[in-house]
This record gives C-alpha cells, sequence and structure tokens, in this order.
C-alpha cells in the first residue's frame, strides 16, 4: 500500500484511540483540540488554492457557512424524520456523514459557482471578487427566516466528536497531498509559477484553478458542518470576512504552499488566544504584533520546506 | 422626483466619502502593488485625532474646522509614514502577500489599541463647522452633506494636480509603472514611497472627520465597513486608477443609497458586492483601468 | 541542596495539597462570559462593569454564604463560537458555581447547552430571543424578552401615541432588531394599526437617509426604531434632517446617555420602553447611579450596565437563598425568584424562566431622560 494510504489509516486509528480516551482529556482542551482540528481543515483546503495554485481566495469563509448551514439544515429538519426517536450509534454516524457530505457538497457546488466567472480575473481583483461573494451569501443567509435570520440555526444536535473532525483533518491532509503530488499538483503548480506559460504548454489554467476551488471548498463545507454541530449554533455574521482573513493568515504565516507548514500555523493561530486568556484585554493587541514581528522576521513563513523548488526567473 | 434628487444627494454625499478613502487604497496599491488593509483604520484615527484637536478650537467655526482638518491630516500622514518605515519597509523585497499580513496585522493593531486606549463606547464629534440646512421644495440638503462632496472634489483636484504637476507626482508615477526603472533613473524610492504613505493617509484623515462629521458618532472598529466599501469602490474603478477611484466611490455610494431606499433595502449589501462583480465581469480590469497586455 | 529541601519539602507538599482543597472552600468562583473587546465591546464592557460592581458589592457586604466571591470573567471578542470555549473553560478548568452572561442571544445560545449540560445554573443579563431560555430549565434571564417589548411598543403606539400608520426601520443584522421588529409588527398589526413599509439597515451603517426618504415619501404618522442608541441617535437626526416630523420610538437598545450626546435637538420628545432609566428616583436606582460613578470615573451606568448588576445581585439572592452554591439548589431558588427589588425593576422569574416585570416608557425632554407611563406584562 502507498506511503500516503498507510499514513490515513494510521492517522484514522490515532483519532479513534484519542476519540475513547476522550472522557480523560479536561472538556476545556478537548474544545480547543476540536476547535484546532476545524481550523487545520479549513487552512489546509485554503493553502490548496491560496498556496499551491497561487490564487489569492478571500471567500472561504463563506464556503463554510454554505457547508454549516446546509449540513445543520439536514440535521436539524431531516433528522427527527429520518432517524426516528431512538437512533443507533451506527444510524446516527452515518447519517452524520450524510449531512456532512450534504454540506461539502453544497459548499463544492458553491465554489464552482463562485469559481467559473472569478478565476478569470487575476490576483487583487480576484481577492475582492471572492470576498465579495463571500459577504453576499453572508446577507442571503441573513435574509432567509428559514434558516433563523440573523439569529441563525440553533439547537443543532452535537454530532461532532474529536473523532469526526480528527478523521476528517487526516483525510483533507490525505487529499490534498495526494492532489498536489498527482499530475493535477503539477498543473496547479504550473499555474501558480507562471499561468501564460502553463497556457502555452497546452494546460487550461482556468481548469486546474477550478478544480483547487471546488476541493478546497468542498473541505471548507465539511469544516463548516462539523463546526455547526459542535457549537450547536451558527450565525451569519460569525462567517464573515474577518473570519476569511483568519484563514488567510494561517496559510501565509504557514509558508504559501507548504502543508506541513500551514498545519502547524493553524494549531499555533488556535492556540495563541488562549493562552493569552489572562492577558484578555491586550490579547488581540499581542496577537497582531506577533503577526507583525513575525512577517518581519521569517517573511518565508514559520517553515519552509523549500522541497527543491527553485524562484522563477524575472520575478 | 423629489425623492430621486434627495437620494441622489444622499448618494452622492456618501460616496464622496467612500471617494476619499478610496483615494488612499489606490494611490498605494498603483506605487507599492498592495493593499493597505490598515488604511481603514488611519481612517478612524483621523476621526479621533480630529475630535480631541476639536477641544482646543471654538465649535462651530470656519477656521477652527479646517484648523482641525488640517492637524488630523498632518497627524495621520506621519503615522502613515511611520507604519510604512517600520512595519512595511523591512517586507518590501518579500512577496506582497507577506506585507498583506503585516498590513492586516497593523490594522487589528490600530483597531484594539483604539479600543483599549479610547475605549469601545461611541463618542459624539463635535459641530466643527458650522451647520445649515437648505430646503428647497421638498428637498433638505445639509451643509454638512454639501461640504463634503465639496472638500472631497477639492482634494481630489489637489490629489490629480500633485501626481501630474509635481516632480514626486511624476516619481510617483514612475514608480508604478517600473519600480526598478525608476531606481535606475535615480528616484529615491524610500522617499517616494513615503511620500505615498504620507498622503494617502491624509486623506483618510480628511474622510475620517468628513464621515465623522455627516455621523458624529466614532468609534474605534468604524473603519472596517467604510473601508470594506471602498476597498470595493476602488477595484470597481480601476486598482491604481486615481479617477477611478473616485468614480468607484460615487458610484458605490449612489448604487447603495438607492437600494437602501427601496424594498430591497435588506439586501443592500449584497447588492452593492453584485454590481462589483458584474461590472468586474465585463471590465475585469475596473472601469477605467487599464488590462495590462503581459509580455512574455 | 539535599537536606534542606528534605527539611523543608514535606510540609510545603502537606501545605499544598491542604492548601488546595481549602482555598477553593474560601471563595465562591462565579463566571461571566462578555465582549470586551471586538464589535459589541461597548455593550460588553458595560455589562461587565455593572457585574463587577455587584461582585464588589457583595465582597464588601461580608460575601456569600461566609465566603468571599470571585467574578471570572472571559472575553469572547463578540466573535462567533468563542463563548463556548470561554464557557467550557469556566466550567470544567475554573469550576464556576454559576455563569453570568451573555449579553447577545446568539452567544448565550452557544453557551446554554453547556450549561445546562453541565447543570451549572446560567442567567443572561440582556438577551432577548425567546430561544435562549428554552434551552433547558438551568438558563435564565433577568430581561424582558422580544414577544413582551415588542407588545409594549405596539400598544403604546396605538393608545398613547394614536397611531394608524407606522413604518420600521430594522437592521437586518441583528438579532435582537429583527426579533422586536417581529413582535411590534404583529402587536400593532392585530391592534388595528396598518405598518406602511419596513426598511432595513445593517449594524455599523451610519447613512440612514435612504431609507428615511422613502419612509417620509410614504406619509406614515410614526417609525418604529427597534435598535441600540449608536443607530437610533443618527436616525432621528438624519430624520429631523430630512423634515420628518413624526413621532419616532423604540425599545430597550436606545437606553444609554450616548442616545442623548450624539442625538441632542434631535433626540426630544422620542420616546423607548426600558426597564431603567438613571434618572429614575427611586432610591434603589440611584444607590446603585452613585456606586457606578464612583467606581467607574463618573460614567453613567447605561441599561446593560444595570442589567449585569441585576444578574449578578439575582444570582448571590439565589445562592443566599438556597444555602449553599450546589447546582441543583441555586437552579431552583432563581427560578424561585418573586418581587426582587433590582436595577432594573421588581423581577420575577416566571415559570418559562424570564423575568415578569414592568416596561417603562420614557422620553427624552430638555436633553434629560423622563418616565412616562408603566406596561405591566
Amino acid at each position: 500500500m502507498p506511503k500516503p494510504h498507510l499514513a490515513l489509516l494510521a492517522a484514522l486509528a490515532a483519532a479513534g484511540v484519542i476519540a475513547r480516551c476522550s472522557g480523560l482529556i479536561d472538556p476545556y482542551y478537548l474544545d480547543v483540540l476540536t476547535i484546532i482540528g476545524i481550523n487545520v481543515i479549513l487552512a489546509v483546503s485554503l493553502n490548496l488554492v491560496n498556496g499551491y495554485t497561487g490564487q489569492f481566495s478571500l471567500g472561504h469563509a463563506g464556503f463554510m457557512s454554505v457547508g454549516a448551514y446546509l449540513s445543520a439544515a439536514v440535521s436539524l429538519f431531516l433528522g427527527p424524520r429520518l432517524l426516528g426517536p431512538d437512533p443507533s450509534a451506527l444510524g446516527q454516524g452515518l447519517f452524520f456523514l450524510g449531512a456532512l457530505l450534504a454540506g461539502g457538497l453544497a459548499a463544492a457546488a458553491a465554489g464552482w459557482v463562485v469559481g467559473i466567472p472569478s478565476l478569470r480575473l487575476r490576483g487583487d481583483y480576484l481577492a475582492i471578487v471572492t470576498l465579495a461573494f463571500g459577504e453576499i451569501i453572508r446577507v442571503v443567509f441573513q435574509n432567509v427566516d428559514a434558516l433563523g435570520g440573523a439569529l441563525g440555526l440553533n439547537g443543532i444536535p452535537p454530532y461532532t466528536t474529536i473523532f469526526w473532525v480528527l478523521a476528517f483533518a487526516a483525510l483533507t491532509i490525505f487529499t490534498v497531498t495526494c492532489l498536489v503530488h498527482s499530475t493535477y499538483g503539477r498543473g496547479f503548480l504550473a499555474v501558480h509559477d507562471d499561468e501564460i506559460a502553463a497556457a502555452a504548454v497546452g494546460l487550461n489554467p482556468t481548469r486546474y484553478k477550478i478544480v483547487a476551488f471546488v476541493v478546497s471548498a468542498f473541505f471548507a463545507g465539511i469544516a463548516g458542518g462539523l463546526y455547526g454541530h459542535f457549537r450547536l449554533t451558527i450565525t451569519p455574521a460569525g462567517f464573515d470576512f474577518t473570519k476569511s482573513i483568519e484563514i488567510v493568515v494561517m496559510v501565509i504565516l504557514g509558508g504559501m504552499g507548504n502543508t506541513p507548514g500551514v498545519i502547524l500555523a493553524a494549531i499555533l493561530l488556535t492556540l495563541l488566544p488562549e493562552l493569552l486568556r489572562p492577558v484578555a484585554e491586550y490579547r488581540m493587541i499581542i496577537y497582531s504584533l506577533l503577526l507583525i514581528v513575525l512577517m518581519i522576521l521569517r517573511p518565508q513563513g514559520l517553515f519552509s520546506l523549500k522541497l527543491g523548488r527553485r524562484k522563477p526567473a524575472g520575478d | 422626483m423629489s425623492e430621486f434628487f434627495q437620494q441622489s444627494l444622499n448618494g452622492l454625499s456618501l460616496g464622496a466619502i467612500y471617494a476619499l478613502i478610496a483615494l488612499g487604497y489606490t494611490m498605494v496599491y498603483g506605487v507599492l502593488r498592495f493593499i493597505n488593509f490598515a488604511h481603514a483604520d488611519v481612517f478612524m484615527v483621523g476621526a479621533f485625532l480630529g475630535y480631541y484637536l476639536a477641544k482646543l478650537v471654538p465649535a462651530a467655526s470656519l477656521w477652527g474646522g479646517l484648523a482641525v482638518m488640517a492637524g488630523a491630516m498632518v497627524g495621520c500622514a506621519l503615522l502613515g509614514i511611520l507604519i510604512e518605515r517600520l512595519a512595511y519597509r523591512p517586507l518590501r523585497r518579500g512577496p506582497t502577500l507577506n506585507v498583506l499580513i503585516t498590513a492586516i496585522g497593523v490594522s487589528l493593531l490600530l483597531e484594539y489599541s483604539g479600543q483599549l486606549g479610547f475605549g469601545a463606547a461611541p463618542r459624539t464629534f463635535p459641530v466643527l463647522f458650522p451647520q445649515r440646512d437648505l430646503r428647497i421644495g421638498g428637498l433638505v440638503i445639509s451643509s454638512t452633506q454639501v461640504l463634503v462632496i465639496v472638500v472631497a472634489a477639492a482634494l481630489l483636484l489637489a490629489l490629480q494636480g500633485i501626481v501630474h504637476r509635481t516632480r514626486i507626482g511624476t516619481a510617483m508615477r514612475a514608480l508604478s509603472l517600473n519600480a526598478t526603472a525608476a531606481q535606475l533613473v535615480g528616484i529615491n524610492t524610500d522617499v517616494v514611497i513615503s511620500f505615498t504613505f504620507g498622503l494617502g493617509s491624509a486623506l483618510a484623515a480628511a474622510g475620517g472627520i468628513l464621515y465623522a462629521m455627516n455621523y458624529p458618532s466614532i468609534d474605534p472598529l468604524m473603519g472596517v465597513m467604510p473601508g470594506l466599501k471602498a476597498f470595493v469602490a476602488a477595484v470597481l474603478g480601476g486598482i491604481g486608477n486615481i479617477p477611478g477611484a473616485a468614480l468607484g466611490g460615487l458610484i458605490l455610494g449612489l448604487v447603495e443609497t438607492f437600494v437602501a431606499g427601496s424594498p430591497w433595502s435588506t439586501y443592500k449589501d449584497a447588492i452593492a458586492f453584485g454590481v462589483l462583480i458584474v461590472i468586474l465581469l465585463c471590465r475585469p480590469a475596473g472601469l477605467l483601468g487599464k488590462f495590462t497586455v503581459e509580455k512574455v | 541542596m539535599p537536606s534542606a529541601f528534605r527539611r523543608f519539602s514535606w510540609p510545603l507538599l502537606a501545605a499544598m495539597v491542604l492548601a488546595g482543597p481549602l482555598a477553593g472552600q474560601d471563595i465562591i468562583k462565579v463566571g461571566e462570559v462578555a465582549s470586551l473587546t471586538g464589535k459589541e465591546a461597548a455593550f460588553g464592557q458595560s455589562s461587565h462593569k455593572g457585574t463587577l460592581l455587584a461582585i464588589e458589592d457583595l465582597n464588601a457586604g461580608g460575601g456569600l454564604l461566609g465566603r468571599q466571591l470571585d467574578l471570572v470573567t472571559e472575553d469572547n471578542q463578540s466573535k462567533q463560537g468563542e463563548s463556548a470555549t470561554a464557557a467550557r473553560k469556566l466550567i470544567s478548568r475554573d469550576k464556576v458555581v454559576a455563569l453570568l452572561g451573555e449579553v447577545a442571544s446568539s452567544r448565550s445560545l452557544e453557551m446554554a447547552p453547556l450549561a445546562q449540560a453541565s447543570r451549572v445554573p446560567m442567567i443572561s443579563p440582556s438577551s432577548t430571543n425567546p430561544k435562549v431560555t428554552a434551552v433547558g430549565n438551568y438558563i435564565f434571564r433577568v430581561c424582558f424578552i422580544d414577544p413582551f417589548q415588542g407588545t409594549v411598543m405596539a400598544k403604546f403606539a396605538l393608545d398613547t401615541l394614536k397611531l394608524h400608520r407606522a413604518a420600521v426601520l430594522a437592521s437586518v443584522s441583528s438579532a435582537y432588531s429583527v426579533g422586536l421588529a417581529k413582535y411590534f409588527k404583529e402587536g400593532f398589526v392585530k391592534g388595528g394599526g396598518e405598518i406602511a413599509l419596513e426598511q432595513k439597515y445593517s449594524e455599523g451603517d451610519k447613512d440612514f437617509k435612504a431609507q428615511l426618504t422613502v419612509i417620509k415619501a410614504a406619509g406614515v404618522d410614526g417609525i418604529f426604531v427597534p435598535g441600540y442608541y449608536t443607530e437610533a441617535a443618527l436616525i432621528c437626526i438624519q430624520a429631523r434632517e430630512l423634515g420628518l416630523k413624526v413621532p419616532i420610538f423604540g425599545g430597550d437598545g436606545w437606553e444609554g446617555s450616548p442616545l442623548i450626546e450624539i442625538g441632542g435637538q434631535a433626540v426630544e420628545g422620542t420616546f423607548y420602553s426600558t426597564h431603567y432609566s438613571p434618572d429614575n428616583a427611586a432610591p434603589v436606582v440611584q444607590d446603585f447611579v452613585k456606586k457606578f460613578r464612583a467606581r467607574f470615573g463618573g460614567e453613567t451606568p447605561d441599561a446593560m450596565a444595570a442589567l449585569g448588576y441585576d444578574s449578578a445581585m439575582v444570582l448571590a439572592a439565589a445562592i443566599k437563598r438556597a444555602g449553599t452554591t450546589e447546582g441543583p439548589k441555586v437552579r431552583d431558588e432563581i427560578a424561585a425568584t418573586r418581587d426582587y427589588p433590582g436595577v432594573t425593576g421588581n423581577t420575577t422569574i416566571d415559570a418559562d424562566r424570564n423575568a415578569s416585570k414592568a416596561a417603562a416608557i420614557f422620553t427624552v425632554k430638555d436633553g434629560k431622560f423622563k418616565f412616562v407611563e408603566s406596561i405591566a406584562p
């Protein structure tokens, strides 16, 4: 069996073991660990677009919200009918998986809808359009009364456990890594390095961009679904561009196109506010100062595994 | 009919403010190719500077108001230059995305320091210039609205003058075309960039004061939404293009106002963004932007 | 090193082992989750100050059950998701006996399931959406709920202001505003009135001239603005600038000195419902205002601060009656709160764990808040 697949199985097994022992872990630490897992999924998936493919997307939170809302809606509205009054653990697990996948697919569809028009644009224009789409999604959810409007959806069943989060985190890392090391990955990197040259050798840059976008949106949707069934309350305001920027910061800090770096950055940036709780008033000030200092001192990102890639000429 | 004119006036006034902030975004982008996320918060600092400076001058006087505005513009220009020197210059050689993170960091720093320093509760911005309302038929024109439009137009013309008629303006344009070539012909990039930041920040301060005059409630997070809208306006007009920023600001202000006055007011933000997307799809470089053909 | 270490280590170890639980015994920890920074810091800070004052007051008076109180406050940065983490930390790490918070209904809804599952009583100072207390029997609030307040304002608009055609200008991004608007409209229409139109704005908006221009053209006799004082003041200013002279009225979100500071002349003659006003002459209110000003550098407490204060005081009274800090017993006593003389009015906790108290309608006259009438539930 190829190495990545072995690693995935090992990770899933580890997730299962941690989940079994979760009763021994302090609920607060477990909470933070779960959020770390969700952030890892968000950061690694965004890294596919921003890092590997070099397209600057600022609307990731929008896709997360689509996944969160759809999976929550499935659980709230279809759940009671499909599961009945006393569902078995297996039944509940399968249902949750279904709801998550539904959310992910909806987010992927949204990614496709957003990607098709946007990916013709370059650099900062793409950034602003993805940001605009993210905001439009937020406003739409705010106005749909069936989805709770400004208050959002609440009373979502608490299906998310540390196992699901770790399992999906492993799956996301696995998928992104395999994708990047495949011919698709060569396509992404080619588009990232020089779109015109890529087109000149016969690649269709738009196609690769869209694939990256849709896959990334899918996992953002999964992360959203996991989030919704963990926090049990979701509101449109919680998925605004500030959230998108938080994820972008993780990707850039981790070193764009560097999955291990991005994972570490996600962990660090999730832990930092928790560690700074004793100085709550100064938390964000310290966080922002750290961002500035880190970028000045280590502009290549926290971890730069060069992977044998040279800087493109004439940069 | 008077409702249409009233809304148009409202829209122009709002648009003028977006235009002023957008000018700062677009100038810095034109010269440095990077989106200065902290710009909106310099706008907020400008408003607060105005608030504190206003305590030193008599209320509702023309000279007092102009002095406060000048003072805030100078203060923010210095702030902008300082930020550039400390946070952006060390990263100038690297990829622009890193400076973006630093800009986000500076933005957050200003916002949260503001909340800590000024307190999160909103403050009332004092009356700076004498206020008078003009009523023609069913139309109500407030002197503040007119002042905003006039000052924004004046600043825009002054900016165009600086960019096209002065040496440093020419240097800015040269830098925006090709930074390396500009250095080769002897332009001191550091000075020009500092000047650009200073100028952009001064405009942000002016925008902040005009905004606070129109909507007299200021708080440390007041720049977030106007900043986002102004950024959208700058891109709408073609980022890097000064008249484009003004045009983008006006269009955005008008669209937002007319939608807010319609039965779809609840979708106002979404429609404003939607207009942006549609325009960018038809004109990918913005309304007045030039799509630079990349030579391979 | 070795001998000295051995000489002191055992007593030291014993002291630490014993001191732990003993130290715990002397302090009652009360948890608070508030938005001290971020978008809604103004409200969170206000609420926190009121709560802090209450705890300090209680400690000055000897504490509760002979023990001092420790208020452990966690900031949620006004962000979604943070309140749940904060609540979890307070419950499992700090082992608080009760949770106070949150100001916003959406953030309370994050905390409530956790408090309910851990059987830790939770009192929200100002979350007004009915769903919050519906989470479980450990969740309470000391403020009105939207259905009550919306109906109160509808009644006031119909009976006192004698309005027939009203417009509603609500925030689309605030659950409070949306909820209050909904119940006002229901009440107004049920009482025979007509809602001519409803315009929306977003939190953080400063320009409402567009919406007000359209409202002016519709020819209504009153405008209901179920928002917060920041927007309400600006709306009144702009409405008067546009020549709209009809009555403008709102809910308890209007309560706060910035309303008059920012609104100035424009808010004269406007109305709003609330449960508290610093100009209320009742001794319990004036006492509170005086203490607050002394503690916080002359600042006048607003409704959030008053509710924060009452949430802590209602909890304290319940703990005192229960005679213990055990969750279930405290919960039962909170539920049994009857006619508690709070700063925000005579408070009784009803069967749905909401506060049942009269709403007071206030107006602004000569730059001061003035009581108009009281509407009982």
